[in-house]
């Protein structure tokens, strides 16, 4: 290997920094009051409002019905990743299971169709999915929020691969060991997947965090909103003819940034361990 | 403890590919069975039907006294080791063994008991905490094996086990399958193309070549009389010297070339003849030939001294084909030297020219 230059580690450095400033400016401003962040715009250092900043956003009850606060944000977000990542991770297992492991007709037509659907993102049946959650009666509900996202083509795709990967003596060494067909799911596939399964689960539950459009959709009681959902509401509703809470926004951000994080930061270990090391 | 009995077993792949033509074998209990040949002769797929593994077209796979062509692999009674080992990688060596048993739902004591007998058995029982892929190959093979006789099977099935170890290895885990087998006394077939390991582990030897048997019998029985040119070539190391004759009542003479005489025994008017690197003994040019046997004169292509012995290969004055012969270690003959050699007629193999058959005993 090369030897490090001073170069190298400007490139670095110039990358970090742009990475991490706006993050930083958030965290920045979010400490500062209200009035400060009007008059004087974005701030770089700390403010002496952080406390009661992320208090009030936390604790606070605001909106129209005065029922949500920034908690309660929370809660929905992390039940909306949460199922989201784990239906979709359920669900894109049991079906690459089905079409690896299974003789059954049209197999890999079926695995086609199921690719195909990476084609129409939500965005564009967002219409139709509508209307069957609304004419199910599920609008307001965390199914209704959760259970029409979860099909998931990439999930299959990426399961459909590791299990063909996975060696057939594994499979007839269970059998003669006499594990059924679920058996074998449970005991030999599934824990063996789970360093691709902390893979799917880092990238769903970061997507399922995030979603926005269809929350906005589907929740119109303030208490199922979602972090993400409640930035620009809180806002909204707060502005009115006061100064705009920035600060309080900011603060929102942040929080809303973090739990995504602390997914990263403890499923990357694993994450790095599936990609290097091979366990089959 | 069971026979396991094969009974005109077929078996017909998608697209009318006949892998296995009608085999019959009856193993008896408590026998090692080698099934042999190259790849592609439909050894494994014999062994996997045995195993419940592959569906069987027609015929009957008995095991013991039941016919089990629709029986699940798990209640066959069997275990089977395979060539890649296919251990669980989750699981520590003490569940790998014990995941079988647990699945049947054995008393922890009992489980427990067997699989601490399985690794003293197998000297595996330091590292029946660890996982798999902290083992070696050797390591791995023996917990392969173990994960087996935990089971203590009515028969075992080896799918060319010892065939990813390396070689110093693979002759100590041959000789430790062995001993375990005898003592265990539990019927085996084996899987191998390695026609060594084939000959030392077997109690009978099944040669199977294009989906059909060509022989069966004790190693040295078919060492020493081939049924037909396929098995001669298949087993032995170097192979069987093998060439076409042309012969009448004054004796024999090669199709193509010189260098060969002999007496016609068979009243037939052509040959495939067979005779091994051993069976042919360098003689004096001048010395009168014995009265029968086989005369042959050659010249030394290479000199090969593989320490305990050393082998000729060389061909015949004219041309055709190569003659590999087994001399004495120190040995000496240079490229391009002609060498006489003889042959008792007691070691010579004679084969249909057209089928390749045997003839004569």
């Amino acid at each position: 290997m090369t030897r490090l230059r001073l170069s190298d580690h400007l490139v670095l450095i110039c990358g970090v920094i742009f990475m991490v400033a706006p993050v930083m400016i958030a965290v920045m401003t979010s400490t500062h009051d209200a009035i400060t962040i009007y008059k004087s715009g974005l701030q770089f250092l700390p403010g002496g409002h952080m406390i009661e900043n992320y208090e009030t956003v936390l604790f606070r009850a605001g909106g129209f019905t005065k029922e949500v606060n920034g908690l309660v944000m929370m809660k929905n977000s992390l039940i909306l990743g949460l199922g989201f990542a784990i239906g979709k991770i359920v669900i894109s297992m049991l079906a690459a299971y089905a079409i690896v492991y299974f003789r059954f007709p049209m197999a890999t037509l079926c695995f086609w169709v199921i690719f195909c659907t990476l084609l129409l993102p939500l965005e564009v049946r967002i219409l139709p999915s509508y209307e069957i959650v609304q004419s199910l009666g599920l609008t307001n509900t965390y199914t209704g929020l959760i259970v029409p996202l979860i099909a998931s083509a990439t999930g299959t795709f990426f399961f459909r691969q590791f299990f063909m990967s996975v060696p057939d003596e594994l499979l007839e060494a269970a059998r003669i060991d006499g594990a059924g067909p679920w058996k074998f799911f449970i005991d030999i596939l599934v824990p063996l997947s789970k360093t691709m399964v902390a893979a799917i689960f880092i990238i769903m539950f970061v997507y399922g965090w995030n979603q926005y459009l269809w929350p906005t959709l589907i929740t119109t009681d303030e208490a199922l909103f979602t972090l993400v959902r409640g930035i620009k509401q809180i806002m909204q509703v707060w502005v009115g003819a006061q100064i705009p809470a920035l600060n309080e926004a900011m603060a929102l951000a942040i929080l809303a940034m973090l739990p995504p994080v602390i997914v990263v930061v403890i499923f990357q270990s694993w994450f790095i361990k599936g990609l290097v090391e091979s366990d089959k | 403890m069971a026979n396991i009995t094969l009974d005109q077993v077929r078996k017909v792949y998608a697209g009318n590919v006949e892998a296995v033509k009608g085999v019959s074998i009856d193993i008896a209990d408590g026998e090692f069975i080698v099934l042999v040949g190259p790849s592609g002769c439909g050894k494994s797929t014999l062994l996997r039907m045995i195993a419940g593994l592959e569906d069987i077209t027609t015929g009957e796979v008995s095991i013991g006294e039941r016919v089990v062509n629709n029986v699940d692999p798990a209640d066959r009674d069997i275990a089977m080791v395979f060539q890649n080992y296919a251990l669980y990688p989750h699981m520590s060596v003490y569940n790998n063994l014990a995941y079988g048993l647990k699945n049947r739902g054995m008393s922890k004591d009992e489980i427990d008991r067997r699989v601490k007998e399985a690794a003293r058995i197998l000297e595996i029982g330091d590292y029946l905490e660890r996982k798999p892929r902290a083992l070696s190959g050797g390591q791995r093979q023996r917990v392969a094996m173990g994960r087996a006789i935990v089971r203590e099977p009515a028969a075992f099935l080896f799918d060319e086990p010892l065939s990813n170890l390396d070689a110093k290895l693979r002759v100590q885990m041959r000789v430790e399958i062995k001993k375990l087998q005898k003592a265990l006394a539990t019927t085996s077939v084996y899987v191998t193309h390695d026609q060594l390991e084939a000959m030392t582990l077997a109690d009978r030897l099944v040669v199977l070549n294009g989906g059909n048997i060509e022989q069966i019998g004790a190693p040295i029985e078919v060492y020493d009389k081939p049924a037909s040119t396929f098995v001669a070539s298949f087993i032995g190391s170097p192979a069987m010297n093998l060439f076409d004759v042309k012969a009448d009542a004054s004796g024999m003479s090669l199709t193509k070339g010189t260098g060969l005489s002999g007496a016609n025994p068979h009243a037939r008017s052509a040959y495939r003849l067979g005779i091994r690197p051993e069976h042919l003994r360098v003689v004096e040019a001048a010395a009168a030939a014995p009265a029968n046997g086989l005369d042959l004169t050659l010249k030394v292509n290479v000199l090969e001294p593989v320490g305990a012995e050393s082998y000729i290969y060389g061909e015949f004055p004219e041309g055709g084909a190569e003659v590999v012969v087994r001399v004495e270690s120190h040995a000496h003959f240079d490229a391009g030297q002609m060498i006489k050699l003889h042959a008792d007629a007691k070691d010579v193999h004679f084969f249909d020219a057209e089928t390749g058959k045997r003839i004569g005993d």
